[in-house]
């Protein structure tokens, strides 16, 4: 099974049998039910060579921790996995000499332990085996369900303790699949795994955003023979129309504090950019074209909106305060410059572009306007950043059908989840959760 | 204060009054005619026949032969601008809802599935607008219409030719 992680990740931007691969063995938990599977390709510059041991009775918990952190440092790319060949508690003794001459720098150790109330106490420790020390050392208790999510937290650890930036193996995704004439909101982890259904319809769901506090999605449904904006929350199944005016309403996305939302409609007429607090009231126009003004986007510290407009002829991205004011154009090359996304740290932003006739995932450099391709695909949409900023998430198509991709901002590094049937789409990733 | 509360006395009197006629009508005793039951004397060839009479019919909204039929708007590639083929249909159901203003439309307008969902629903928001524009000026009040877009989520030919396009860059009148 290892073998197999490793030859795949080690044969940059091979893409056959992967999903083979992905369901058998990167996935190695998962179960007839799974909705998403993950095709990996390409690597990281430099990968750290890390050993990861089966975790000591980690096979009395419903999900074998081992196997889902060597799955989640595998796909970051940033990681190559050694086989340990076997069990290794964080009390067993260690002979870092032996790890470091098969190549490991870093080895991961632990173990699982039913509690007197049921729950499952899953220890680990991080060992350095060139300095012969250890980096970090957890111990995380859980619920049955909540297993997998210790293992994601513990590669999340691992991740930070290593790479230097904080993990996002334990967050969630949300997207749109249509299947038939069944459209369906769901939530899953960011690794696929864990679906969740938070909406159903006859009608399509488009523009899924997640609120900055990981309990809320924002969400454009047609149920109505229109589009109008709900916000639904995941936990209390509560559900508001943010936005129900008369024309079209659409494109919602969260301020960083979540207390406010910018959206699309078109109540005047053509379809502008508004900002609204949460619970729908004070409504303020922030746009004033005769034209198209829509997919409004906070910036990262929340003083600026990104949007599309039509302006200029074709669509192209612009930057306004949020106070008002004259728009600055933002994209250049191209026609055709939609869907903007900036990444957590304000620094890139992301968006689409049609080039050749093609529709790709570009990131730009907002301080020089570099820009550059990360995707090979030709109907590419709906980008979403990873919260660390690492990855973007968008939607693409695979043999006619919607599938979803994932990226490294550097390009490097890419996955590809794909359901069994149906389409899937609209991808939004969700917040670090505590 | 006093000027709405004469009015409220006004308003409850017409309604008691009102109430009162109706209920002197429903008192009085129902008239039943038994003169053709069990007996056959009518001059009527088969006082038991019974001949249908089509409501529908007098509404044109319902002939799916009329003109009323016809309710979805054609577009060219990148135009948001009414054809010459679409304006007879606009005339059409302006004359209509001119002439029936308890009836409302939806005017749902569409693209093909090139490129981005929500710009593509702001184009189509474009499409709905030109209808809902041309139907104004033709004396349509607003508030019998309202313009919204699908845009490439409804697509009603399903394909990535030029006839599938050209099926979806439309707009469509909803009653």
């Amino acid at each position: 099974m290892n073998t197999s992680i490793k030859s795949t990740i080690n044969k940059p931007f091979s893409r056959l049998l992967l999903s083979t691969f992905a369901a058998c063995g990167l996935l190695l938990s998962s179960s007839a039910q799974a909705q998403l599977h993950v095709d990996i390709s390409g690597v990281g510059a430099n990968q750290i060579p890390i050993a990861i041991a089966s975790f000591a009775d980690e096979t009395i918990a419903p999900a074998q921790v081992s196997a889902i952190i060597k799955a989640d440092l595998a796909r970051s790319g940033f990681f190559k996995i050694i086989d340990t060949g076997g069990v290794l508690s964080e009390t067993s003794a260690v002979n870092y000499g032996d790890w470091k001459s098969r190549g490991a720098d870093a080895l991961v150790v632990g173990s699982v332990q039913r509690l007197a109330d049921g729950r499952f106490d899953v220890r680990y420790r991080l060992l350095d085996t060139v300095k012969g020390s250890q980096l970090s050392a957890l111990s995380l208790t859980a619920a049955d369900a909540r297993t997998r999510v210790t293992a994601h937290k513990i590669a999340d650890d691992i991740y930070e303790k290593l790479i230097g930036a904080r993990g996002a193996f334990a967050t969630r995704i949300a997207y749109v699949t249509k299947a038939g004439n069944e459209y369906r909101l769901e939530v899953a982890d960011a690794d696929g795994e864990g679906t969740n259904v938070a909406l159903r319809s006859n009608e399509p769901i488009i523009s899924p955003a997640w609120s900055p506090d990981g309990t809320r999605v924002a969400y454009v449904s047609f149920e109505n023979k229109k589009p109008v904006v709900y916000v639904q929350n995941l936990v209390t199944r509560q559900r508001t129309v943010l936005a129900n005016y008369k024309g079209s309403n659409s494109a919602p996305s969260w301020s960083p504090d979540g207390n406010r939302l910018v959206l699309a409609l078109s109540r005047d007429g053509s379809t502008q950019s508004y900002i609204v607090n949460a619970d729908g009231s004070g409504l303020r126009r922030l746009t004033s074209s005769g034209g198209i003004d829509t997919e409004p986007q906070f910036s990262a510290d929340g003083q600026s909106i990104y949007f599309t407009s039509d302006r200029s002829g074709g669509p192209q991205i612009y930057k306004m305060s949020v106070a008002g004011g004259e728009p600055q154009r933002v994209t250049f090359k191209g026609a055709y410059n939609i869907s903007p996304r900036v990444s957590p740290d304000g620094k890139t932003l992301a968006y689409i572009s049609r080039r050749d006739g093609t529709f790709q995932l570009y990131a730009m450099d907002l301080s020089n306007g570099q820009e550059l391709r990360l995707s090979d695909t030709a109907k590419d949409e709906s980008p979403s950043f990873s919260p660390n900023g690492k990855y973007i998430m968008y939607a693409t198509e695979t043999g006619r059908r919607g599938s979803l991709a994932v990226v490294s901002v550097d390009g490097r590094v890419k996955q590809r989840l794909t359901t069994q049937a149906g389409d899937v789409r609209e991808p939004t990733w969700g917040p670090f959760l505590k | 204060m006093r000027i709405s509360s004469t009015l409220a006395l006004i308003i409850a009197t017409t309604i008691l009054f009102s109430a009162c006629s109706s209920t002197k009508l429903d008192d009085k005793p129902p008239v039943v005619d038994r003169s053709g039951a069990g007996t056959s004397q009518s001059s009527v060839a088969d006082a038991r026949s019974v001949n249908p009479i089509d409501a529908g019919s007098t509404d044109a909204l319902n002939d799916p032969k009329g003109v009323l039929a016809r309710r979805s708007i054609y577009f060219d590639y990148d135009s948001y601008v009414v054809r010459d083929d679409g304006k007879p249909i606009i005339e059409n159901h302006a004359k209509y809802l001119n002439a029936t203003k308890s009836r409302k439309v939806i005017i749902q307008g569409n693209t093909d599935d090139r490129g981005g969902r929500e710009y593509n629903l702001a184009l189509g928001q474009k499409r709905a607008e030109a209808v809902r524009k041309s139907l104004s000026l033709l004396g349509v009040p607003e508030s019998q219409m309202e313009a919204v877009s699908l845009g490439k989520e409804k697509p009603k030919a399903l394909g990535s030719d030029e006839t599938a396009y050209g099926e979806n860059r439309r707009a469509d009148i909803v009653y």
